[in-house]
């Protein structure tokens, strides 16, 4: 087995403002993997600290945004000794190319990672066209 | 003539001059802080993974890492004196074959990591859970580490 290699430190990247926020506090772009078959487009995302309650997916016309909310990890009678990353809410837009089936979209939080299953609706999937001889 | 020129500067040339370099050092403080990000993220951090934030309280310290899609099966934490060490791989498990990527960000690795508490530590009254993808070790302070209160008679 090859030997898998070491993680470095990833900046968290900050939003650049989608649109004025009302609260205060740091946006950050999760980091995704997106994939697709012939039947459907997953999207999987890091949102450490998202609470499965405090995610919102939305798709309209054809943009999907995922964001999460999170909660302060620090209870209040600590003191920062070392802080090395900060925590703030996630977002992220993407734009879809196909056509999915709103109805069928499934999502699931494990472990602070989202996985989004987009199915694509009926005439976006693919299908071999038969020619017959005649 | 010449002694005159060298010595006889105008007081207000001198403080204009200073007003200057105070202008200049604080346009430097602001680029550097547009360059490096927010003050004291990046100037402390150790840049192993994964990034930790440690607080403190009365009696314990607390030690959190962002660790999304690791089972806390896949950690191993120690202490050893005054350090903690968290170590782990983070594995992405394959989707299957007949997939197309149209972005991979997300990382699979190994880590490990020491971390010093700046004080001395109960090892014996450490407790570590995943919350979220949110790894909180909360370790204790020794008894001769934590705050006493003194009442005055």
């Amino acid at each position: 087995m090859a030997e898998s290699k070491e993680l470095q430190v990833k900046d968290k990247q900050e939003v650049a403002s989608p649109a004025e926020q009302t609260r205060p506090g740091v946006v950050f772009t999760p980091d995704v993997d997106i994939f697709e078959n012939d039947r459907q487009i997953n999207l999987l995302a890091d949102m450490p600290g998202v609470d499965p309650g405090d995610v919102k997916i939305d798709l309209k016309d054809g943009l999907l945004t995922v964001s999460g909310e999170v909660k302060p990890f620090e209870g209040k009678d600590e003191s920062d000794v070392l802080i090395e990353f900060e925590v703030g809410r996630y977002y992220r837009q993407f734009t879809l190319s196909e056509v999915v089936d709103q109805s069928k979209i499934e999502a699931k939080l494990e472990d602070g990672v989202l996985r989004l299953t987009l199915p694509k609706a009926e005439k976006a999937i693919p299908r071999q066209i038969a020619v017959t001889a005649g | 003539m010449f002694a005159r020129r060298l010595f006889d500067f105008p007081l207000g040339g001198w403080q204009h001059q200073f007003a200057d370099l105070e202008r200049m050092s604080r346009q430097m403080d602001c680029l550097t802080q547009a360059v490096m990000g927010r003050p004291g993220m990046n100037w402390l951090s150790a840049r192993v993974f994964p990034a930790v934030n440690l607080t403190e309280e009365k009696d314990k310290y607390h030690v959190r890492a962002e660790l999304p899609g690791i089972k806390a099966d896949a950690l191993d934490i120690q202490v050893n004196g005054r350090n903690l060490t968290i170590t782990g791989e983070r594995t992405i498990p394959s989707e299957g074959e007949n997939i197309r990527y149209h972005r991979k960000e997300r990382e699979a690795g190994k880590f490990s990591r020491v971390i010093g508490m700046p004080g001395d530590i109960d090892a014996d009254k450490v407790d570590a859970k995943m919350v979220n993808g949110v790894l909180t070790v909360s370790i204790a302070k020794s008894e001769a580490a934590k705050p006493k209160q003194i009442t005055v008679h």
